[in-house]
């Protein structure tokens, strides 16, 4: 990637090199500048020495969006992996079915409300669009719900239909679970679902997260996939204490589920773009270093060319009046 | 002498070989996937590898043994950190909605929703007391049991005249309350504080 844009760069000097820069770069210099340099022979440095400037001023930006990045990160990541602890149980009770075939499908996809983090959004939608296709078929429907502004902007696109409800600023304050089970229980009012299918980054390290996706099944879901056996055949083995009904404590238990799962969810979503930022913009920052070296080497070597040239015409002037 | 050397240092470097690739196969191999799912994915849409899913996070938990075993494993979690992870107990005691409930190794498996009360983890002699607010308790077949909890606090970080104070403001609002709402809240306050003072003195 680095060597691309170097190379794209490259292109883009093969013109200031040339003799007669200002006409062909006229339209990114100031009038007044360009005022200066009519009538002057010699070679301009003035287009590196600003692109310099500029490339200069983009590191320390990317380097500051890195540090901050990674401070972030050092506090979320312990949120993160404390909360991993949260949605385990869960799992070993009500299982894992992510084959599930039901009717209702909601895909909520998490992602981030600022860009400039590598390609967790885009990953994240792609998993979504791809669980879309795999659970689309006919009499079946399928909807999104959509956190964050970024997979909003690339679902909005081409799923605009289907978009049940759309949440954004998340991240404002600090995530609690307070915050996330108040989000959770706007989701579970506001659509209706025979299994909910979270689709998030989970946080692996600073340079690798994984797309995940974790499955949450209506209360009547779940009592009619343990009493057909399978998966979740466990549950019925199970006595329940305390609420009048089975069916009660089920719907209370995939609430809790929901909003635990939506929890660790969030977390290790913010976790992972922000890590993914921190390499993005380290390595927008090493280009931009490579960068910068190869203009200060052509700034170097044209203002060499340029006083040759000079000390050429005073050397010849001189031994033509000699001569 | 020197003939079998190179036997000998192919054999050493097949041995390297197999080593290096037993300890590349020793990250967790998703066994525990759903196949069906994955199948079902590649299928579809071949050009994205399929996402993970929670189970193959997670350690895979020991099937029902046939014996009861002596201890209770016990994971106690909150969403903000894991108090008791895969701890080994005698009891504990868990304030489920219709009673207190102490666990020994061996219960039935059991799906209790939580109140708030005293948590109480039995280790020989030491005995830990959590207050909970509310959350679920899954007991299992293999003698664990998982308590997921909104909130807790070990029982000596709660100052005793807060609660005092927590209780007689929760009673005077839920006297005052006018809607349905105002007085649901009231009496939830009620009924946590009047469990935590009940916590404190009993």
């Amino acid at each position: 990637m680095a060597m691309a844009a170097l190379r794209r760069e490259g292109r883009r000097f093969a013109p200031m090199i040339s003799p007669n820069p200002i006409n062909s770069l006229r339209s990114s210099l100031a009038p007044s500048e360009e005022q200066a340099f009519i009538g002057v022979r010699s070679i301009s440095t003035q287009i590196v020495r600003n692109r310099m400037k500029s490339v200069k001023n983009i590191q320390k930006i990317t380097k500051a969006m890195k540090m901050v990045a990674a401070s972030k990160l050092r506090a979320i990541q312990v949120r993160a992996e404390n909360s991993r602890g949260l949605w385990q149980p869960f799992t070993a009770l009500l299982g894992d079915t992510p084959s599930v075939d039901v009717k209702k499908n909601v895909i909520v996809t998490i992602s981030s409300d600022k860009g400039l983090c590598g390609g967790i959004n885009s990953t994240s939608v792609k998993t979504s669009r791809a669980l879309f296709k795999l659970n689309s078929g006919p009499d079946k429907e399928n909807r999104y719900v959509v956190l964050g502004e970024k997979a909003k902007a690339q679902l909005i696109r081409d799923s605009r239909k289907d978009i049940e409800i759309t949440l954004t600023e998340l991240q404002k304050n600090p995530l609690n679970y307070t915050q996330v089970s108040v989000l959770a229980d706007e989701i579970l009012k506001n659509v209706e679902y025979d299994a909910l299918r979270i689709v998030f980054n989970k946080f692996g390290s600073v340079v690798s997260f994984m797309p995940t996706t974790a499955t949450i099944l209506s209360p009547e879901i779940v009592e009619k996939e343990a009493e057909a056996g399978g998966k979740i055949g466990d549950l019925d083995s199970y006595e329940i204490e305390g609420g009048e009904t089975k069916s009660e404590i089920l719907q209370n238990l995939t609430e809790f589920q929901f909003s635990c799962v939506m929890f660790n969810a969030v977390l290790e979503n913010a976790c992972s773009e922000q890590g993914a930022r921190m390499s993005a913009m380290d390595s927008s920052s090493r280009n931009a270093g490579d960068m910068l070296d190869r203009l200060t080497l052509t700034y170097n070597r044209t203002r060499q060319a340029s006083i040759t040239t000079e000390l050429i015409e005073i050397i010849s002037g001189a031994s033509a009046l000699e001569g | 002498m020197f003939r079998q050397a190179p036997q000998l240092m192919a054999r050493a470097t097949t041995v390297a070989m197999r080593c290096r690739r037993l300890f590349s196969t020793d990250v967790p191999v998703e066994a525990s996937a759903d196949s069906t799912f994955v199948e079902a994915w590649r299928k579809l849409i071949p050009n994205i590898e399929p996402p993970k899913t929670p189970s193959s996070f997670m350690t895979p938990r020991p099937s029902t043994p046939a014996s009861i075993p002596t201890k209770l494993t016990v994971n106690f979690v909150l969403p903000y950190s894991s108090q008791l992870s895969n701890k080994e107990v005698d009891m504990v005691i868990i304030p489920a909605t219709t009673g207190l409930m102490g666990v020994l190794p061996g219960h039935v498996a059991t799906i209790a929703e939580l109140k708030p009360g005293v948590f109480s983890v039995h280790e020989g002699n030491d005995v830990t007391k959590y207050f909970v607010s509310s959350g679920f308790a899954f007991i299992h077949a293999n003698s664990f049991a998982d308590i997921i909890a909104v909130e807790a606090v070990p029982l000596d970080h709660i100052d005793p005249s807060l609660v005092h104070k927590g209780l007689a403001d929760f009673t005077q609002k839920l006297n005052s309350a006018s809607t349905d709402l105002e007085k649901a809240e009231a009496q939830i306050g009620v009924d946590v504080h009047s469990a935590l003072n009940s916590a404190l003195t009993g």
